[in-house]
């Protein structure tokens, strides 16, 4: 599919997304807005699988380091919000390249278990100086966003398209081809003049910037930061399910990977327990059946 | 002649294993050097330790005078080495041109778009290796010889000092062979210096300026090509001592019932036929020899008895039928083969891999077995604790013969076992492969391209060409009726 076309169908969506406030209740603008932060978490984890190559199993290392970050200086220092995400996200980017220093230097599975590590030391932190973090019940946050679900969603929904549009346009440029043949053979990347560590660190870094950054707005549109949203392992892994299941190396097919996933949760939420089984089961069956997820088979069927 | 690219004293050691000892070698600009070695002799680490894909324990490389040895290889990539892998790995995602230009990107983190000249440079390049009129496709559309120029040109797309290319011609037609000597020749005419790593002399004799012969991870001889071949220890290095036979009194024909019979087995690959009606008898204690070039069927015959390709027609084992068996069944029941690709697991120790063998057998017996077979490969022994990746081509080739045998195989089927090894190492399968022939009930059913290795270990042989067998008969009527045809 050509660029131009891909700018044009994604323009259309986004435009049609934009205009749902008038149509539809508060309550489904709430779970559409959620889902756009998952779909920023999920593109970001996307260049690095996807592009990098590289699984990183803690996300939500990154999402929860800048949440936290972003948190407690709004709750502590009372910091205006721009600059707690921004600060947020920062914390984020160095702590994620103090992990990938180390990490990337291991090859094979032991990056992703380093990274996996990451994400248990980060939630036993807040657990145990629970004084300061509000441990597993939470830390309240004196400001929000917005109160009006409308802004909340057009914040989240204007979030997600620029990141997108970013993420995107870097896995499609000159960084992202070089990135791309990092991924893929090292060996041959660096024999044709490129320094492939320094690649998957930037990449890394971009992909600790939109996870931090969605991962500190994500709590003040919630008006609180909780390891159960930001942090957790199983946070982590709905976020890898969302990336796999929209499509590797699409990054967009990322974003509607992490919609289906919250949209579909919630349909089936009035199930009760069964709801998580069924939803889990439809992510085993398109990675099984179609392991280029949504995104990957579609382009596929448009390609032949 | 300046001296673009100077090695001397580089070591490298895997290990125990010194796969390279003291080499020195240098190549000027506007010349070609053949290095030289059968496999296992250490080449291809020499090259890897010039693009710094390993690290070497001592030594030094230099590029134009500046010392490079022990620099990561986008760095000596950038001081002006290219190299032309064996295998190419495109992105299969990205068009050919795609592919060129990104050999051309500066290794920047803030270009995020090509330069317009980029893609210029990287059509001309592609016009250079007569890719032009495949820009637009992906790799994975293009036939081998295109694979490889792509490869070829992303090596010199950044216009490196010093090319080193490993087997140039593996996989190549004939046509294809003139046509990419022609381009490494022009390389040479604008003044690089290139390396060429192959197995043998003959096959870069004509392009080369000079060739230097390694064994074992030591250099033995330097000079013209010529020179070179004439060489002694070169003679003795790949031709080594006639192969000795020591014949046994034939068995006698049709005394029992084979011990495996194939009746009219066919295989296809999609729509390509590898195997074509073939049938073939082996009675027990026979040995059988299946000769044929690359491509003939050999090794689809070998898997399709070992149940790993799916095949019509009837193969029986023993009386039994194998149809619809699976592999593993089909190993258990006494047929294991040692495959052509040795299938070693790498990380595992000698001792490991021999004892992954014997699995299945009680421990006394499991214990005699190896005690043997370390006697019949004594070279295992003192390797019996390292790595099996780290071995040499040949000591792999034995390791994997002996996990074979560990099974207690009835028939053992072995799949090229000669492969790209010295004509040293040839000698010492030869004696392993006659004693089994002299001194147990094995029965063995042997695959080859190398005629002079098959002919003295069989008793009867098989012609396979084609995906068809198109003579059979006894060694010694071989060379009479189907030699000529042959070789």
């Amino acid at each position: 599919m050509s660029n131009t076309k891909t700018f044009a169908i994604a323009a259309i969506v986004v435009v049609a997304l934009a205009c749902l406030p008038f149509g539809v209740s508060g309550y489904v603008l709430g779970l559409l807005t959620l889902a756009y932060y998952f779909g920023v978490f999920a593109m970001s984890w996307d260049l690095l699988f996807g592009f990098a190559g590289e699984v990183n199993f803690g996300p939500s290392f990154l999402i929860g380091l800048g949440a936290y970050t972003a948190g407690m200086l709004n709750h502590y220092a009372h910091m205006p919000i721009w600059g707690c995400v921004i600060l947020g996200s920062l914390a984020s980017v160095i702590g994620g390249l103090l992990l990938a220093i180390p990490a990337l230097r291991l090859s094979g599975p032991y990056f992703g278990l380093t990274t996996l590590v990451a994400v248990l030391l980060l939630q036993n932190v807040i657990v145990l100086f629970a004084g300061w973090t509000g441990g597993e019940i939470g830390l309240d946050l004196p400001d929000v966003l917005s109160i009006d679900d409308r802004n909340n969603y057009w914040i989240s929904l204007a979030f997600m398209t620029i990141s997108g549009a970013i993420l995107f346009g870097l896995s499609r440029s000159a960084v992202g081809l070089i990135l791309q043949a990092s991924g893929q053979d090292a060996i041959q990347a660096g024999a044709l003049g490129f320094n492939v560590t320094k690649h998957k660190l930037a990449a890394f870094c971009v992909s600790a910037l939109f996870s931090g950054l969605a991962g500190a707005m994500l709590i003040f549109y919630e008006g609180t930061a909780s390891p159960g949203t930001v942090v957790d392992i199983g946070v982590g892994v709905q976020v890898i399910i969302a990336a796999v299941l929209g499509g590797r190396r699409t990054i967009l097919g990322a974003a509607l990977g992490a919609i289906f996933l919250i949209v579909a949760g919630e349909i089936l939420r009035p199930l009760g327990e069964i709801s998580t089984f069924i939803v889990s089961a439809v992510a085993l069956a398109v990675i099984l059946f179609f392991p280029g997820g949504f995104l990957g088979t579609l382009l596929h069927r448009g390609a032949r | 002649m300046a001296d673009l690219l100077e090695v001397s004293g580089l070591t490298k050691r895997f290990g125990g294993l010194v796969a390279v000892k003291d080499m020195h070698l240098r190549v000027g600009a506007g010349e070609i050097l053949g290095l030289i070695g059968p496999n296992g002799s250490g080449k291809s680490t020499v090259m890897k330790l010039i693009m710094g894909i390993e690290k070497p324990n001592a030594g030094s490389v230099r590029i134009g005078g500046v010392e490079v040895a022990g620099m990561p290889s986008h760095r000596i990539a950038r001081m002006g080495v290219g190299i032309v892998f064996q295998h190419s790995r495109p992105l299969h995602r990205q068009t050919v041109l795609e592919n060129i230009k990104l050999a051309l990107l500066p290794d920047s983190l803030l270009q995020l778009f090509a330069a317009s000249h980029i893609d210029d440079r990287a059509r001309e390049i592609a016009a250079r290796v007569h890719l032009d009129h495949v820009m637009d496709r992906l790799p994975g559309t293009l036939p081998f010889a295109d694979l490889r120029r792509l490869e070829l040109a992303r090596a010199i797309a950044r216009n490196p000092k010093v090319v080193l290319v490993d087997e140039p011609f593996a996989g190549l037609t004939s046509g294809e062979v003139a046509d990419f000597s022609a381009l490494i020749a022009s390389f040479r005419a604008e003044g690089h210096a290139v390396l060429l790593v192959d197995h043998n002399v003959k096959s870069v004799a004509a392009l080369v300026d000079r060739a230097l012969a390694m064994y074992l991870g030591e250099f033995i001889a330097e000079g013209t090509a010529d020179a070179v071949m004439k060489d002694e220890t070169v003679r003795r290095v790949y031709l080594g001592g006639a192969i000795q036979t020591a014949a046994r009194t034939p068995l006698e024909a049709n005394n029992s019932a084979p011990l495996l019979e194939v009746e009219d087995v066919s295989v296809f690959y999609g729509k390509a036929q590898a195997l074509q009606n073939v049938s073939l008898h082996v009675g027990a204690r026979e040995f059988v020899s299946v000769v044929g070039l690359n491509g003939a069927g050999k090794t689809t015959l070998f898997n399709a008895i070992s149940g790993l390709v799916p095949s019509t027609g009837k193969i029986r084992f023993d009386g039994h039928d194998l149809t619809g068996r699976t592999g593993a069944q089909i190993a258990r029941a006494g047929i294991v083969q040692c495959p052509e690709s040795r299938e070693l697991f790498g990380e595992m120790s000698v001792r490991e891999n021999l004892d992954l063998g014997g699995q299945h057998l009680p421990r006394d017996v499991s214990a005699r077995q190896l005690e043997w077979l370390l006697e019949l490969f004594p070279i295992l022994k003192s390797r019996h604790s390292q790595a099996a990746r780290t071995l040499s081509g040949g000591e792999q080739q034995m390791l994997a013969i002996a996990r074979a045998l560990m099974m207690q195989p009835r028939l053992l089927i072995l799949d090229e076992p000669t492969l790209g090894l010295a004509p040293v190492i040839l000698e010492q399968l030869s004696k392993a492969l006659e004693n089994l022939r002299q001194n147990t009930e094995i029965t063995v059913l042997l695959g080859e391209q190398n005629v002079t290795f098959a002919l003295p270990h069989a008793d009867r042989v098989y012609v396979l060409e084609h995906a068809h067998f198109i003579w059979e008969g006894s060694p010694e009527r071989f060379a009479v009726e189907a030699g000529a045809q042959f070789l």
